[in-house]
């Protein structure tokens, strides 16, 4: 696969673990966070510790969507969609995500209209398809996916489609790295930026990083190379008592971001005042609504919403983890109360949560591991 | 060294589509329902065909049902599905398929054009697979109670000379052996249902492994400790399930596992991890390691198995666990699946 | 949030709002409103996520990318061969005598 299969080419993945090896200075700990779920997942799935020197940290960011939703939003979402004529859509990564009383595969099987789309313009298609039924599709994502129904929306309104509306739980980036910042339990020395995310935003959103805060970013890639170079520039900086904003991911991020699409959220979104990130607490500004010119297809302007608050067990430290402050596996009810099957927290349902993460690669490898026998 | 399985219990109010997925959820209910209640108490390890003595004969003994939908797919139909499924649980136990007998429960309404084709294709698959279809049962459901036929097939067989496989005798150092590119099947099927707008030249895998099967058995003989086919929850269920039983690990190498372009690149596209998915024509064989590489040799000399690959060995560590090696040291552990693969955008 | 993936436009609408991309062999129409301001044509690479066209790939920098990867630690290998004869002050590796904190 093209701009894939290179930037996971053994011999060059080898030299670059070789290369952190050379820089991180040993008597030094650095600390790096990877903001994106993206990013936790991939570092899971390519093995990528297993390369860095134990003085080099990855500590899991907030960047999982599904993960900063509080339970009572999901509460919201399927009470909306489990009205009488009703067909609930949204991303597979939704789909287990438990509610106060289940999660939407739960409520499908109890027999509400539950559908898996791809793309938002797929739960549009549901509606033009469906027309004796009202097509409420769960909005989720940071920057990256909200340009996307923002254009949903747009296309609805051009085609006077009613019978379809979004639950927007759109969420943006910045102000989840600053209550990183903010929180006195952190010690970072940089940041792996949201690749994705930067496509939209471009990367002078992240200059108060490095110039306010004196830590360095460096917006990478998904691929094995792309996050191995990213901390490879991270060490450079950190080397030279540098702290500026990088672009790894040259190919595919434009340092001014994407125009259209920014226009395209600005012409549907507004910001709320405030919303409730699940672990972080309330944080202003950093979610999104849609505007009231879109009011029709927004189902919390246009249906009424339950709006009630759930607390998560004070027994899950999702919080701490989601701030990188423990360890998945620090948890107390890490593996036991709380796994992938039973998640008590949604770290442990969604698949780029840290803890799922951790679970389902990590937590149960033996300490030495015997090297792959081609090798 | 084989450790005994823990004691599961099956706790929950109701069925969901997870339990029957063919990953953990499917594994306790089979072990906290059925298991205790319909299986005597010195029950082993649970296989795909289970093996009577009848008078000093051992016959082999499996039953399926299948539930598809579409009913047709590129590369096959439901009625394949059922033949193939039901000769190869049998074949991987080390059986040869001699008869079948087939339930269908078909919903009211069903065109009798589809129900002809399905049994058309049953027929064919059974000649091919050279196995008797010695009778049947069929009822009749009403409008909207199946989704347009379910079929249940029950398989007996004679032990194939020569094998002698079970969990016990898999020890490290053994070999693990795959007999092709895997997740055809079920990227086909998630494909063919149409709400993702995807498209590639794609087909179901099914097909009877039994000739290959038998020609690996003729080549190791007693060194084939223990096959599976990989079907719902893909090669890391069927391992895992191995780990679990055996208490050792399984190391993969991830550069050998074979796997068409356009099911990876599905794969990627959705964040599905083709070790998850499906597998209707293939198996996975562990054979010792003096017998591995021409038993690899045999498989690839046999029609069909020419892109079978060692894909990892047996090791002590990680217990019970399977682990996936890449060519530059890094790794990840692979665990069962918990419910369908639910494609991702995060 | 993160999942995107590389695809090639194998041909585009004739309002070239939608194309369609193919992905290894996998093919999907997707949006390509976002890329308005300049619009991609057939056999350019494009960044998918969510059905939709989010960026072009480009190939010079990707280019660019795998040529610096694999430059990696021929600069500090050639450098610490020069400092072993004492001719600067500059970074070393782990074995090495000196290095900026």
């Amino acid at each position: 696969m093209k701009f894939v299969d290179e930037f996971r080419a053994p011999e060059l993945i080898a030299k670059a673990g070789e290369e952190i090896r050379r820089l991180a200075v040993p008597k030094r700990h650095y600390r790096i966070m990877e903001v994106c779920g993206g990013h936790t997942h991939a570092i899971y799935r390519f093995g990528l510790k297993d390369l860095l020197p134990a003085n080099v940290e990855l500590i899991h960011g907030p960047g999982c969507p599904v993960c900063v939703l509080p339970m009572g939003r999901i509460d919201d979402g399927l009470a909306l969609g489990a009205q009488a004529g009703f067909i609930f859509a949204a991303f597979g990564d939704m789909m287990r995500v438990p509610g106060t009383h289940g999660s939407p595969l739960e409520y499908k099987a109890r027999g509400m209209d539950v559908r898996i789309v791809y793309s938002p313009a797929d739960a549009l298609k549901l509606a033009r398809t469906n027309p004796e039924k009202h097509v409420m599709f769960f909005a989720i994502g940071f920057e990256t996916t909200a340009p996307s129904t923002a254009l949903t929306l747009m296309r609805a309104k051009a085609e006077g489609l009613h019978n379809f509306s979004v639950f927007c739980n759109h969420v943006t980036i910045i102000p989840a790295i600053r209550a990183i910042l903010d929180s006195p339990d952190m010690r970072l020395d940089g940041f792996v930026g949201p690749g994705h995310v930067s496509t939209v935003i471009g990367c002078r959103p992240y200059e108060w990083i490095a110039e306010d805060e004196g830590k360095p970013v460096v917006v990478s890639g998904f691929e094995p190379l792309d996050i191995l170079q990213s901390i490879v520039m991270l060490l450079r900086q950190l080397r030279k008592g540098e702290a500026k904003v990088e672009n790894q991911y040259k190919r595919v991020v434009p340092w001014e971001g994407n125009r259209a699409a920014l226009r395209a959220m600005a012409e549907v979104f507004e910001l709320r005042p405030y919303f409730e990130w699940r672990g972080l607490g309330f944080i202003s500004q950093s979610a999104l609504k849609i505007r009231a010119s879109y009011a029709e297809w927004d189902s919390e302007q246009r249906f009424s919403v339950p709006g009630v608050r759930v607390t998560d067990p004070k027994a899950a430290q999702c919080g701490e983890v989601l701030k990188g402050v423990l360890k998945p596996a620090q948890c107390k009810l890490f593996g036991c109360e709380c796994t992938p099957e039973q998640p008590v927290g949604a770290l442990m349902v969604s698949s780029e949560g840290s803890c799922a993460a951790y679970y389902n690669y990590d937590h149960r490898k033996p300490v030495t591991i015997a090297s792959a026998a081609s090798v | 060294m084989a450790t005994p399985a823990t004691k599961i219990r099956f706790s929950e109010p109701q069925i969901e589509m997870a339990h029957g997925a063919g990953g953990k959820a499917s594994r306790r209910l089979v072990e906290g329902l059925f298991a205790p209640l319909l299986y005597g108490s010195n029950q082993g390890p649970l296989g795909d065909a289970a093996h009577i003595q009848i008078n000093g004969t051992r016959i082999a003994m499996t039953t399926d049902s299948f539930v598809v939908k579409p009913l047709r797919f590129p590369g096959g139909s439901i009625g394949e599905l059922a033949i193939n499924g039901t000769v190869n649980d049998l074949a991987v136990s080390g059986a040869r398929a001699e008869a079948i007998v087939v339930t269908y429960i078909l919903e009211a309404g069903l065109s009798t054009e589809i129900l002809e084709a399905e049994v058309r294709a049953m027929g064919l698959a059974a000649e091919k697979a050279g196995v008797l279809i010695a009778g049947g049962d069929t009822k009749v459901v009403d409008h909207g109670q199946a989704d347009q036929m379910y079929i249940t097939t029950t398989g007996i067989g004679r032990l194939i000379p020569g094998v002698d496989i079970s969990v016990p005798s898999v020890r490290p150092g053994d070999k693990v052996l795959l007999s092709g590119p895997i997740g055809d099947h079920g990227i086909t099927i998630l494909l063919a249902r149409g709400d993702l707008d995807l498209e590639a030249e794609l087909r179901s895998d099914t097909r009877s492994v039994l000739p290959l099967v038998q020609a690996l058995v003729c080549e190791a003989g007693a060194g084939v400790r223990w096959m599976r086919d990989p079907t719902r929850g893909g090669v890391a269920t069927s391992l895992n399930e191995l780990a679990r039983d055996s208490g050792h690990g399984i190391v993969l190498f991830e550069e050998k596992i074979p796997i068409r372009d356009s099911v990876r690149g599905a794969c990627e596209l959705l964040g599905l991890d083709p070790l998850h998915i499906a597998n209707e024509g293939q198996f996975l064989a562990i054979v010792s390691s003096e017998h591995a590489d021409s038993a690899l040799q045999a498989l690839r000399g046999a029609p069909g198995g020419e892109e079978a690959e060692m894909i990892g060995e047996v090791r002590e560590q990680p217990s019970g666990a399977v682990l996936v090696t890449t060519l530059y040291g890094g790794s990840r552990l692979v665990d069962m699946l918990v419910g369908d693969p639910l494609p991702r955008i995060c | 949030m993160c999942l995107a993936i590389p695809g090639k436009i194998i041909e585009l609408d004739q309002n070239a709002q939608m194309a369609l991309v193919d992905v290894a062999g996998v093919r999907r129409k997707v949006d390509l409103r976002l890329l308005q301001d300049d619009p991609p044509v057939a056999d350019d690479w494009v960044l998918i996520h969510v059905g939709f066209a989010m960026s072009k790939i480009s190939e010079a920098d990707a280019a660019d990318q795998m040529q610096t990867l694999t430059m990696l630690g021929e600069a500090e290998a050639a450098m610490q061969e020069v400092s072993g004869y004492g001719l600067e002050n500059d970074v070393q590796g782990e074995s090495g005598k000196r290095w900026k904190q």
